[in-house]
């Protein structure tokens, strides 16, 4: 055989929701997605595959798994933020009727108010129900604290026995002092926050689970039906080939949901012990308690640039908090270079659970952070904000963006001066810019499968998250034979089909794409080798397209794709793809441009309209990509105007883990919003679930100090701070 | 009372209303646990506020408790199916349990989300805050009546074409309160279009589209 050639290519990995970047070697080989002017489907606006399902209501979601003589799982969980359990008595659970198993081993201490402290499986749910309340268990509160600002006094209750701030090491380069001290230079300081944040999954995390033998099988609401796998397999201690996971649609996951979790090992446990299969959803409540948040964080900052408007200094000290032990770091100065920075970073230990990642972790808090400090410092400057972003971003993808967005917005209708109008309702415009990297990763084992029939079949251990993983599967390799996407069946979301990573860091399409295309070249290569015999021509004369094969250069010899197949023999051929590097890139840039109506007697404020810009490269179904950009800038609105846990610092409970008091926009808060996909003709396929949710908060609160003229620095932006910002209250 | 606890339910109104007030004490006791796990002093007050108005409404003197199951029939999709459930079991649970029709979710079971409508005698509802016994004697329409012999309604149709949807959990619902509204108004402006899901939530973001998907489906059906 002769050898491969090879490359080395830096690449990201995601575990957990953590992404990073590591160096791996892969097999150099040539291919290319091709000029999308020629194609039928990539590229294109493609209804989903799996559409007709999800309307219909078809589609099952692991919520709608329904097994005989399956069980209901319910968790028993925490009241008190922090307590060592002193006893477990679940003797009257245990006897009561149609209870299956109890576990009541889970652990000895409780750290946040919603930690699982017991869990029972019955023949209802109603009576799971009941029989939690039959468990006794005797807490020895212990000090606690909800509160960041109140974990970081000196007399604060210490929630570890390091105590409550860890990190701060100062991250230096340049020489920031003289930058800041230069006499030709305009320094802002101020401090802006962002609570943590929910990610309100409509379908809750959760698992059916079934024994069948010392064999498990998994129903699992996941982003990662492979890290399922992998923690269920390590927890009970079996091998992972003994595990299955399937997830065929899921509702929601946003970062949250990417291993097996403690409700997932409790459901597997319970199915065991009760010898039959359980279903454990969790509650509305306890998923918006128990299943992680995104971090809020607090940064003091200090940014100075030259009269002429060239950044020079930045300094931050930022404050996270991502429970006990978690890490919440924001990745500051954010997007325009800075020469001289100095930034520590603080974890605070709090009794709130631990953090998750939500939907591009720390981007979105950063992205307020800097964007709020450049358009203040713009301010200063007397530099209109869009040309001082303009002088400092070197990426020439957002610069011609920056151009698109101003003219769609029509950036010259804002104010002058911020707060220039007149009237109760004023209107004004801002905006702010996205960075991120969305190249994946090898590892992504799929299968084409041509059957003697005419079949197409496309196999891989991946998932789709509402993304629309399954549509460009299909369309991919429709595409490449030249066939109708309805022709070719996607088979996804089953660990019993090829590996592929979890669904994170918008890392899915640039894994999954490739190695898909990779395996649908490699089935034409075989059919086409096929087919040359039979009509005695060179395959490179042979053209696949329209359900046909044809013979270059005006032959009539033309076999149609059921005939072709049907050369194929009995087993038809199966073509495993391998990830290809040269398919695939990193490095995607968007921007948004806002209006907002501010109501200065009420406080409140109205989206009017956003223009959304962003780039994917090659881009697989413009109507996914589409959705995906409509879907950041709403829950962009969201974070901006709405969202935020809430905690009661006397009792440490969230006052608000449900679907009424933590605030999310509906249909009568939309704004008019334009999304526009930007061709970046690379010939690179990224990722871009994630960039659009990214700078649309910042990009209200610069609109918002567009219309009045006053910052708020904390997000949401609620009526009460606006008014307080007017000095009306 | 003791007695009357004992008695055997029987399918008539009286028994019907009677268990709805079970259910009732029945939701007061969890949302109390609830109350305990979740909330700080305000919601605390504001539970003990919702449960004194509660107490007000107290059944009266002699009312029958019912315990166990009850047989109740529901004309769901055109078809009527008996089936055995707890008193205090909801119509959304009753559908998704007891028939296995599983397009309805469950998404916060309290009425605050939408993910559980359907119609009651064309009227949109939250399945989650109706009784299964209090459904009884009108007609349920679910999501998995729309499409007819294979084809799709206009509505779902223009959401699948549109891309009214991402992770899908959340449509239904959505579906079901446009459906109410197109049979109602069949051609409906924008503002009658958000206004007929203002009661519904999404979380990842389609609302634009569906409100295209509304109106391109009230063209389609009004082109027949």
């Amino acid at each position: 055989m002769p050898q491969q050639k090879m490359k080395r290519v830096k690449t990201t990995i995601t575990v957990n929701g953590e992404t990073r970047e590591v160096e791996i070697e892969v097999p150099d080989i040539e291919a290319q997605w091709g000029d999308p002017s020629n194609m039928r489907w990539l590229g294109k606006r493609i209804p989903r595959v799996d559409g007709a399902d999800k309307v219909t209501g078809r589609a099952k979601y692991t919520y709608d798994i329904q097994l005989p003589g399956m069980l209901y799982a319910k968790i028993l969980r925490s009241p008190y933020p922090h307590a060592r359990i002193r006893s477990i008595d679940a003797s009257q659970a245990e006897r009561l009727p149609g209870v299956k198993a109890v576990i009541t081993d889970l652990t000895r201490e409780v750290n946040y108010v919603g930690e699982e402290v017991a869990a029972v499986a019955a023949v209802s749910e109603q009576i799971a129900r009941d029989a939690l309340k039959l468990i006794k268990v005797e807490y020895e509160p212990l000090p606690f604290v909800v509160s960041p600002e109140t974990a970081r006094e000196p007399s604060a209750p210490r929630v570890t026995p390091q105590g409550n701030v860890r990190g701060g090491n100062p991250r230096e380069r340049g020489d920031v002092d003289s930058a800041f001290s230069r006499s030709d230079v305009v320094v802002h300081e101020a401090t802006y926050s962002v609570p943590p944040r929910s990610h309100c999954c409509l379908e809750p995390h959760g698992l059916v689970c079934q024994w069948q033998g010392d064999k498990l099988v998994a129903w699992a609401s996941t982003q990662g039906i492979f890290s399922v796998r992998d923690e269920l397999a390590g927890a009970l201690n079996i091998p992972a080939s003994n595990v299955r996971v399937i997830c065929e649609h899921m509702g929601g996951g946003f970062g949250s949901k990417f291993g097996a979790r403690a409700e997932g090992v409790i459901c597997a446990r319970l199915a065991k012990m009760a010898g039959a299969p359980v279903k454990l959803m969790l509650e509305r409540e306890e998923e918006q308690l128990a299943t992680g948040y995104g971090p809020g964080v607090t940064a003091k900052v200090k940014i100075a640039a030259t009269r002429d408007g060239q950044l020079i200094a930045w300094e931050s000290e930022t404050y996270g908090t991502g429970g006990v032990w978690g890490e919440a770091s924001v990745p500051l100065p954010y997007i325009y270079p800075v020469p001289n920075v100095r930034t520590r970073h603080f974890d605070i230990s709090t009794n709130i659970g631990a953090s998750a990642a939500l939907r591009a972790p720390g981007h979105p808090q950063a992205s307020f952070v800097m964007e709020s400090a450049m358009d203040d410092l713009a301010h200063r400057l007397g530099m209109d904000p869009l040309e001082f972003r303009m002088k400092n971003d070197p990426n020439p993808v957002r610069q011609a963006e920056y151009r698109l967005g101003a003219e769609r917005i029509g950036w010259q209708r804002r104010n002058r001066t911020p707060g220039a109008g007149s009237g109760v309702v004023r209107r004004g415009i801002g905006m702010a810019s996205a960075v991120w990297g969305g190249g994946g990763g090898a590892g992504s084992r799929p299968t084409v499968r041509i059957g003697p029939d005419g079949s197409v079949e496309v196999r891989l251990g991946t998932q789709d998250l509402g993304t629309g993983t399954r549509t460009y599967v299909a369309a991919i390799v429709a595409e490449e034979l030249g066939l109708d996407i309805k022709q070719v069946k996607a088979l996804i979301g089953d660990t019993d089909y090829g590996y592929s990573g979890a669904s994170g860091g918008s890392t899915t399409t640039a894994s999954v794409a490739p190695a898909v295309k990779m395996a649908a070249m490699g089935a034409k290569e075989r059919l086409l080798a096929t087919v040359s015999q039979h009509l005695q021509v060179n395959p490179a004369d042979l053209v696949l397209a329209d359900g046909q094969v044809t013979v270059r250069g005006g032959s009539a010899r033309t076999l149609t794709w059921k005939q072709a197949c049907a050369l194929l023999g009995k087993e038809g051929i199966e073509v495993q793809g391998e990830w290809n590097p040269n398919l695939q890139g990193s490095g995607v840039a968007g921007c948004q441009f806002a209006e907002v109506e501010v109501d200065t007697e009420t406080g409140k404020v109205r989206v009017v309209r956003i223009v959304a810009i962003q780039d994917c490269g090659q881009v697989m179904n413009r109507l996914a990509v589409e959705s995906q950009i409509y879907g950041g800038v709403i829950q962009g609105l969201a974070m901006a105007l709405h969202e935020q846990r809430l905690y009661d610092e006397q009792t440490g409970r969230m006052l608000n883990p449900n679907l009424e008091e933590y605030k999310l926009p509906g249909s009568l808060d939309m704004p008019d919003i334009e999304a526009i996909v930007y061709d970046n003709p690379t010939g690179k396929v990224s990722g871009m679930g994630e960039p659009p949710v990214i700078p649309t908060a910042a990009a209200i609160g610069n609109a918002v100090f567009n219309a009045i003229g006053k910052r708020i620095h904390s997000l949401p932006i609620t009526p009460a701070k606006v008014l307080e910002a007017l000095g009306k209250v | 009372m003791d007695d009357e606890r004992d008695k055997k339910p029987q399918d008539t109104p009286e028994e019907v209303d009677a268990s709805r007030r079970t259910f009732l004490r029945n939701l007061g006791v969890s949302a109390a646990l609830a109350g305990l796990l979740s909330s700080g002093a305000i919601l605390e007050e504001r539970r003990a506020k919702r449960a004194e108005a509660e107490t007000l409404q107290a059944p009266p003197a002699g009312a029958a408790e019912l315990r166990g199951t009850v047989r109740i029939t529901l004309n769901v999709n055109g078809k009527s199916h008996t089936l055995e459930v707890e008193p205090r079991v909801t119509l959304l649970d009753a559908l998704r349990d007891g028939l296995g029709l599983t397009g309805t979710k469950r998404v916060c079971d309290r009425g605050s989300c939408g993910a559980c409508t359907v119609l009651l005698d064309g009227k949109p509802v939250y399945s989650c805050s109706v009784l299964a016994v209090d459904a009884q004697g009108k007609r349920i329409e679910t999501v998995e009546a729309l499409a007819q012999g294979g084809q799709l309604h206009p509505l779902q149709q223009a959401f699948v074409e549109h891309d009214a949807l991402m992770c899908g959990f959340c449509t239904p619902g959505f579906i079901m309160s446009l459906k109410a509204l197109l049979d109602r108004v069949p051609q409906p402006t924008e503002k009658q279009v958000r206004e007929a899901c203002a009661g519904n939530i999404c979380r990842c973001g389609t609302y634009n589209r569906i409100f295209e998907a509304a109106l391109d489906a009230s063209r389609r059906m009004r082109r027949g």
